[in-house]
């Protein structure tokens, strides 16, 4: 298995596949039911301007969460040639 | 299959309930459906509106709609997704349940979309699907086939474009039909679950009378709702059920099942399933969209200041300047509707109460309509843009360094103007407690009210001509930066120990900019002025009337001024049993007064000590009463107001709750008299704290 990072450490406009998160919690909870699984594509698009919160485009729309969840969501990069 | 269930009486008309996700164009939708016909009102025990309205069949039946509150998921988060999730089980007893459900989704967004769809899908009823936004989705290259969509699920899939009004016939035909399908649909549950849905469905069934159909959707939902949020007015789930439910996620919790995640894995499975069979993709335009392009100057490192700073100061000069001329208007108009009365009706204790109390008591009220009116209007244009939620990104750090999130932001800037307006405006708060803290702390940005006190204050301050503007700027900044100080310090505190929770979430959607529906915003910004008007006038006006009488009575014998008459009245009694409190802040009985009266609103301060130091002042000249001030003296020949009271007082000002606006608001806003009175108790305790320390320091100092 590829090597995987975390979200919060993306460079912006890098895609990746979302590979695991805690199971427990409600912010967890609620970014899968907005359609964050494991085997989703996530693109970083940007962060705010004071850095916090990261925008991401997930199944074609943007959504926002905070450093302190994404640093809890590991991903597995996507070489942008594929 | 089982039969659909036969819930169209024909006694009464059949009620839709509408669901879907935020901005996906619902209001839109019940506001073409409905027109003007519509009731809304709040869900009995909690702050969620409550919309209902009336629409006609094909053959001219009546319809009735519910517009149920925006929603990702029936697992429920926040109060309005728990009104959502307990009006469709049919849990609240204030509501009917509803026979049949329009669900409406973003076609330019259907996966995730799709996800509450699903859920509705289980619950075993006539659903009908609207594909909004097909002309926006076409745009952006994606084709979306309803027939197909319509085989697969076994239900009417209405392509519709709400903005243009196009497929709002077709909806209403599927809506006239008798012989609604129930939902083919059918997923898999993950194997480790089934039996687990099996037996809380049957417990449900059985101990708490739930319909077969429902009771497996209620199953399914309580395995998500890990926390799920109760609100007042639903019934609770019966002891039994509860027990199965802990039992097995104990059970799962030691075999290390994750139960909720592998649910939400199979509808999306099934999802992606169903939206690769029926979404065309491939004239996808590649590249920035047009929401991008917007999005790179809008949240900007430093363009994205500009652009919110930009906003911001259109909303509050629009608030400054456009609501003067109205508030002007009110006030000069209920002075002359209160002379007319006292020239047509005979002198006496009901006409004094009529032209003094009512009349200044609807006044106060209505008042505060212009701000509200301007207020909701600029926060309907920000939301139906999409402007709102960037604006809770750009905010959102500096926020959570106090436990709030981003969205505080907009109600807590526009308190600045009024607290009132800024109050209401934290329905869109989703967490409970960080909506109770945001309202806790709101009033204690300085409003406008408390600037013709600060006025006053300062111009005694500085009596001379010579002080340079800049002092006097200096010292308003510098009790607008207290107040806004003490409103982050109150949140920080609040957050740790009376409101402790968990931080806010900030999983929030970006909606892609749109051009706002200014009928939309118009009717959103009416109901709020109504319901300002229904819910807070009342409690105003009351309120207004009492603190009139504690005024005028008990009556000075005739021929006393205006000044001996506040002296002797209530108030005034009152002032003086107050002074042994104040005096230690360097304040008078005669302040003491000023203190009081004004609890009604801060500006009354000003009227107040005109009448009490008999000065006679107008609208535009208030130096008599500087002058008045001035000579004020102790009994034993002190100055009263001294450089050192002034800034003692305005600081009172700037912390204390004075506005029984705010009160009423805070009473309705939090469905109970406990918040509203401790906010009192919190806020002018500071103010006295916060005095006696400046007071007694400045003195020690030789001030």
């Amino acid at each position: 298995m590829a090597e995987t990072i975390k979200l919060s450490s993306l460079a912006i406009g890098a895609s990746a596949v979302v590979r695991e998160y805690p199971k427990q919690g409600n912010a967890f909870l609620r970014l899968r039911e907005m359609g964050v699984l494991p085997g989703t594509t996530v693109t970083l698009i940007r962060t705010a301007p004071l850095g916090d919160p990261l925008e991401i485009k997930v199944r074609g729309y943007n959504l926002t969460l905070r450093k302190t969840e994404a640093e809890h969501v590991l991903v597995e990069l996507l070489k942008p040639s594929t | 299959m089982s039969e659909p269930i036969k819930s169209t009486a024909p006694t009464r008309a059949p009620v839709y309930a509408l669901v879907g996700n935020p901005n996906c164009g619902k209001s839109t939708l019940f506001n073409a459906l409905t027109g003007l016909k519509q009731k809304i009102g709040n869900y009995p025990g909690v702050t969620v509106e409550k919309k209902m309205g009336t629409a006609y069949s094909q053959h001219g039946q009546p319809l009735t709609i519910i517009d149920l509150p925006g929603a990702y998921s029936l697992a429920a988060r926040s109060p309005d997704e728990a009104v959502l999730r307990d009006v469709l089980l049919g849990r609240r007893a204030d509501t009917p349940m509803p026979d049949r459900i329009v669900c409406i989704a973003d076609a330019t967004n259907l996966e995730r979309n799709l996800y509450l769809v699903h859920q509705i899908l289980d619950l075993g009823r006539p659903v009908i699907l609207v594909l909004n936004m097909m002309d926006v989705a076409e745009r952006a290259g994606l084709v979306v086939r309803a027939a197909r969509m319509e085989k697969e699920l076994g239900i009417p899939v209405i392509p519709c474009e709400a903005v243009n009004g196009k497929g709002l016939v077709e909806l209403k035909l599927a809506m006239s039909r008798h012989d609604l399908p129930l939902s083919r649909h059918s997923w898999a549950i993950p194997a480790p679950i089934a039996p687990a849905v099996s037996e809380i469905a049957a417990s449900l069934s059985e101990n708490d009378q739930r319909a077969p159909l429902i009771a497996r959707a209620e199953a399914l939902l309580l395995l998500t709702d890990q926390d799920s949020v109760r609100v007042a007015g639903s019934r609770p789930l019966s002891a039994r059920t509860v027990e199965i439910l802990r039992s097995w996620e104990k059970r799962w919790e030691g075999q290390g099942t994750d139960w909720a995640g592998s649910l939400v894995n199979s509808r999306y499975d099934a999802i992606t399933a169903l939206c690769a069979h029926v979404i065309e993709r491939g004239g996808e335009k590649t590249g920035a969209s047009a929401s991008d392009r917007i999005d790179s100057v809008v949240t900007h490192p430093v363009w994205g200041w500009a652009v919110l700073g930009a906003v911001m100061t259109a909303l509050f000069l629009s608030i400054f300047t456009f609501a003067q001329v109205p508030m002007d208007w009110i006030g000069d108009h209920m002075a002359k509707l209160a002379d007319a009365v006292k020239h047509t009706m005979p002198a006496g204790d009901l006409r004094d109460l009529i032209t003094d109390g009512a009349i200044g008591g609807v006044g106060s009220v209505i008042t505060f309509l212009p701000q509200i009116l301007i207020l909701f209007f600029f926060i309907g244009l920000l939301e139906s843009t999409g402007y709102m939620a960037r604006a809770a990104f750009i905010m959102d750090r500096l926020m959570s360094r106090v436990g709030l999130n981003g969205k505080s932001f907009i109600p807590m800037l526009s308190s600045y103007a009024c607290a009132i307006p800024g109050i209401m405006a934290t329905r869109t708060i989703e967490d409970t407690k960080d909506r109770l803290v945001t309202i806790l702390v709101a009033p204690l940005m300085s409003c406008s009210a408390r600037l013709p006190v600060y006025l006053l204050l300062i111009a005694a301050l500085f009596p001379s001509t010579t002080v340079p503007i800049g002092a006097k700027v200096g010292i308003m900044i510098s009790m607008y930066a207290l107040g806004t100080l003490g409103a982050f310090g109150f949140a920080w505190l609040f957050k740790r120990t009376l409101l402790k929770g968990e931080p806010p979430l900030m999983i929030m959607e970006l909606p892609p900019y749109r051009l706002p529906k200014l009928r939309d915003v118009a009717l959103h910004m009416c109901e709020r002025a109504w319901m300002f008007l229904k819910r807070a006038g009342t409690i105003i006006l009351g309120i207004s009337i009492i603190l009139w009488f504690l005024t005028a009575y008990p009556k000075a014998p005739a021929g006393t001024t205006d000044q001996q008459q506040l002296a002797q009245s209530f108030a005034g009694i009152a002032g003086h049993a107050i002074e042994p409190v104040i005096k230690p802040l360097g304040f008078d009985w005669q302040i003491g007064i000023g203190l009081i009266t004004s609890f009604a609103a801060r500006e009354v301060f000003v009227s107040s000590m005109g009448v009490i130091f008999n000065a006679q002042t107008s609208d535009d000249n208030t130096a008599p009463l500087h002058d008045a001030l001035l000579a004020a003296k102790w009994p034993d020949g002190r100055a009263l107001f001294t450089p050192l009271v002034c800034i003692t007082l305005m600081v009172f000002y700037v912390f204390a709750m004075q506005c029984i606006s705010t009160v009423a608001v805070v009473r309705r806003e939090t469905n109970s008299w406990r918040w509203p009175l401790f906010q009192i108790a919190y806020m002018t305790g500071t103010a006295w704290l916060v005095c006696l320390i400046i007071y007694q320091t400045g003195r020690a100092f030789g001030f």
